[in-house]
């Protein structure tokens, strides 16, 4: 016991109200503090957390959590089913703004049977539906009948989670400390210290005098930076995929993107692992599909095509590009084929991508334009109201594979998140059935399928899915990266007593 | 003197509201809306959701209506709250970053009069001699150089090569368990990079004014006749003509006030101090209107009043202007 892990953050948390944080940084406290009642296992299976257990029942329309006894708020207020009621009314309340009412406006009906069972109604069977239960459960006897706005919980979180609220200065850190009384057991850690460090080269200076205990860093410095004898003897490198992918993304509303064959030439001529040696360093892995590459969504029977021009060119003649005028571009009824590559500022890998996929285009003779927007202007001029040909942009991954809306047909009115318009009647079909099936090996094959079907329709064409480069100082031990991350074991993280760094300060008891 | 201030005063109104409006519609014209950037292209926000987060925020509204709303909070100086995150109220947000800020510009503005002045009267006084020369060198150099990239360099040297600073932040690690004298200590340790290097960055503008002001005034006949007196070179540059060539100073200093509160991202984000730039450059990038507005408003009012206290300041420093306005 005792110690601190100070963690190094680009960004600060917006709120702390669970329900509103939707931010990276609010997540990261929010994840300490609160307990949702179901969590992700180290291998993306659904756990209890402030739920015991649960029953499936009627096909799945009705989901029943017996929730854990004798768990208690971080101020001593035993944890009971009306806390959950409390947080799905809030929820689904209208004048709340939270962003993550779309997950619960299937639920039909929340009935508290006692103070720990809760049985959840759904409209209609929602398998993705429990994994939204991971949502962090607020207290109702601080949060209810207060407005949140003036309140000064709002900045002062209580939950049940293994790390209390100490304090918050906006801009410089959040501090908190071990809960003793966590219905797991007490962290081991006494300490947990959020700096906002808001540039990457500072945050590595600031590794470089062990100032922060864990923090990520870039391809570049933990290729070239971190040999040292000083980051060999203090600092542990961690490399595992992140939740997330870049994908070439195509209007397939743009007649010149509507064929298969086209989209399927495109991606025959973009040499994937030169992109991740050139933008990644090499830290990365070629993707093929819309899922996490160690989830059991992902089909690992599907290899990536090949980067082959020959083929691109053969594909594209059969689609009726060829070069007919002989001046080194390819055309089709009198018009070049000709597009720009959309993408936002602010973002290196993304903008170095494209230029190397640029090259590859043009070398198959398509006169490709790169277009770099800043990040708001892109999402409202761009996106939302579908008027590009083809974006170059990523998605972070939930832990659940349901993609309904970014794949589904129903999902391409201005606004929503099927942004290329893609329509399948058969994905269509297998995305609404892997969302009512609650069974592990049937959605298993379901989604396989789905990610096979999107890889022959090539709506994106899937470049990478970036490593996570994390820095942990040597030590804290038992630091065991997991498909999930690094975090999920905190609390059995500690540093043998003669190591400890910050043992002046003690969590009094 | 008060007639003078009242009209001033009075004439300043219009204008402010003419500010507040051109900056509202820029804003508002401006791609993207705070809804849209706190959801960040979620999936699972849906486009029911946002458009409900839009409602409650009044922004499905005409824009004329959202300004006549802003305008009613603003005549009781309440600035509304913020529509990202945690919507604190647009004030406090901006008073709980304002004190950090405020004393590292002062702190360098002080610095900058503290070596800029002496410099450009000593280079004044001996034109193209080799202190002019090597003072110009020496400004410009500082003026040129990128902030973040002598930043950076300094942090590594005293802070992980040398050891004698901390790299970042305002604070160390557990400075709440030292004693109030050591936790001065600390914040100064904390300060001295960023504001040498700040001060350093900005040496030039005064140093310059000051000594072409500078070169002008010894031209003088007064200061011919002081030098025939046979008065002693410091006494007539530091009394007689100083005194005079500070006033084009004054007029600069009232127009940095603005700056006072005017933080630099840069800056700020590379020694991870929470001031006023990172906020506000954090508030467009999220678009999050009322906080924009709070900023626009609260620095045109800072520049009116800085104008104001320059003629003021003048005015005061020198006869003939006092005289002019009298009759």
């Amino acid at each position: 016991m005792g110690d601190t892990l100070v963690v190094g953050s680009i960004g600060d948390a917006r709120t702390l109200i669970p329900i509103l944080a939707s931010d990276s940084a609010s997540a990261d406290i929010c994840g300490l503090v609160f307990n949702g009642l179901v969590k992700y296992a180290p291998d993306l299976t659904l756990v209890g957390d402030l739920a015991e257990r649960w029953d499936i029942e009627d096909g799945g329309l009705v989901i029943v959590f017996h929730l854990r006894k004798n768990v208690r708020w971080h101020d001593g207020v035993p944890f009971t089913a009306r806390d959950v009621q409390f947080t799905y009314d809030k929820l689904i309340d209208p004048h709340v703004p939270t962003p993550y009412s779309g997950d619960f406006e299937r639920v039909k009906s929340l009935t508290v049977l006692d103070d720990y069972t809760v049985e959840v109604r759904y409209k209609e069977p929602f398998a993705p539906g429990l994994a939204s239960w991971g949502m962090w459960i607020m207290p109702r006897h601080l949060l209810e009948g207060v407005d949140w706005q003036t309140s000064p919980v709002a900045r002062q979180p209580v939950g049940t989670g293994p790390y209390r609220f100490r304090r918050w200065k906006t801009g410089e850190f959040i501090e908190l400390v071990a809960n003793p009384d966590y219905f797991e057991h007490r962290p081991h850690l006494d300490r947990y210290l959020y700096r906002i460090i808001p540039d990457q080269a500072t945050m590595f200076l600031e590794l470089s005098t062990q100032q922060v205990d864990l923090s990520g860093v870039t391809p570049l410095q933990y290729r070239r930076q971190i040999a040292t004898s000083f980051f060999q003897t203090y600092y542990r490198p961690f490399r595992y995929p992140s939740f997330g992918y870049t994908y070439v993304g195509y209007n397939l509303k743009d007649p010149k993107f509507a064929d298969k064959r086209v989209r399927q030439a495109l991606n025959s001529a973009i040499n994937k692992e030169e992109i991740i040696e050139g933008v990644l360093l090499g830290l990365g892995r070629v993707s093929t599909g819309p899922f996490p590459p160690e989830s059991w969504a992902y089909n690992a029977d599907i290899s990536p095509a090949p980067y082959d021009p020959e083929r691109a060119r053969t594909l594209l003649a059969e689609a009726g590009w060829r070069d007919t005028d002989g001046d080194g571009w390819l055309d089709r009824a009198g018009t070049r084929f000709a597009f720009t590559l959309l993408t936002n500022q602010g973002n290196e890998p993304r903008q170095k991508a494209a230029e190397i996929i640029q090259r590859r285009w043009r070398e198959i003779g398509i006169d490709v334009e790169i277009r770099v927007v800043e990040w708001s202007v892109f999402i409202a001029q761009f996106i939302h109201t579908k008027n590009f040909e083809v974006i170059l942009l990523g998605w972070a991954l939930s832990r659940d594979p349901d993609v309904f809306d970014i794949f589904h047909s129903s999902k391409t009115k201005p606004g929503e998140f099927n942004l290329g318009s893609y329509q399948n009647a058969e994905v269509d079909r297998l995305i609404v059935e892997g969302r009512r099936t609650f069974d592990q090996a049937q959605r298993t094959a379901i989604y396989r399928r789905i990610h096979a079907l999107i890889y022959e329709d090539q709506p994106y064409t899937f470049l990478y899915v970036p490593d996570a480069l994390p820095l942990v100082h040597a030590r804290f031990r038992n630091v065991i990266p997991s498909v999930i991350g690094l975090g999920y074991n905190l609390i059995d993280w500690y540093v043998p007593l003669e190591e400890q760094r910050y043992s002046h300060w003690r969590l009094q008891p | 003197m008060m007639a003078y201030l009242w009209r001033r005063g009075i004439s300043v109104l219009p204008l402010l509201f003419g500010i507040t409006l051109i900056s509202f519609l820029v804003i508002h014209l401006t791609p993207g809306t705070p809804t849209e950037m706190l959801t960040e292209l979620n999936p699972k926000v849906s486009l029911e959701a946002r458009q409900r987060l839009n409602e409650i925020y009044g922004l499905d509204q005409p824009l004329h209506v959202q300004y006549g709303r802003w305008l009613k909070r603003f005549v009781t100086f309440d600035f509304g709250r913020s529509m990202v995150g945690d919507q604190q109220p647009v004030m406090q947000k901006i008073a709980e970053r304002m004190p950090i800020t405020l004393t590292i510009n002062v702190l360098s503005l002080l610095l900058i009069l503290l070596i800029a002045v002496p410099i450009g009267v000593w280079a004044a006084a001996r034109p193209q001699g080799v202190f002019d020369q090597a003072t110009t060198i020496l400004v410009f150099l500082g003026f040129s150089m990128p902030t973040f990239w002598l930043a950076l360099l300094l942090m590594r040297w005293f802070g992980v090569q040398l050891q004698w600073l901390p790299v970042s932040g305002l604070h160390r690690i557990g400075y709440e368990a030292m004693g109030r004298g050591a936790q001065w200590v600390d914040l100064g340790r904390h300060l001295l990079l960023p504001v040498c290097v700040s001060a350093f960055t900005s040496l030039a503008g005064i140093s310059r004014y000051m000594r072409s002001s500078m070169v002008e005034v010894l031209q003088q006949d007064y200061i011919r006749t002081a030098r025939a007196k046979g008065l002693a070179e410091h006494h007539v540059l530091f009394r007689h003509a100083m005194r005079n060539a500070l006033l084009p100073i004054i007029t600069i200093l009232g127009l940095s006030v603005p700056g006072l509160i005017g933080g630099s991202v840069i800056f700020e984000t590379i020694f991870s101090i929470p001031g006023l730039g990172r906020l506000a450059f954090e508030s467009a990038m999220a678009r999050d209107y009322p906080m924009i507005m709070g900023f626009l408003t609260i620095g045109a009012i800072m520049t009116l009043i800085g104008n104001l206290l320059a003629d003021v300041a003048y005015a005061y420093a020198d006869p003939r202007i006092r005289v002019e306005s009298q009759r």
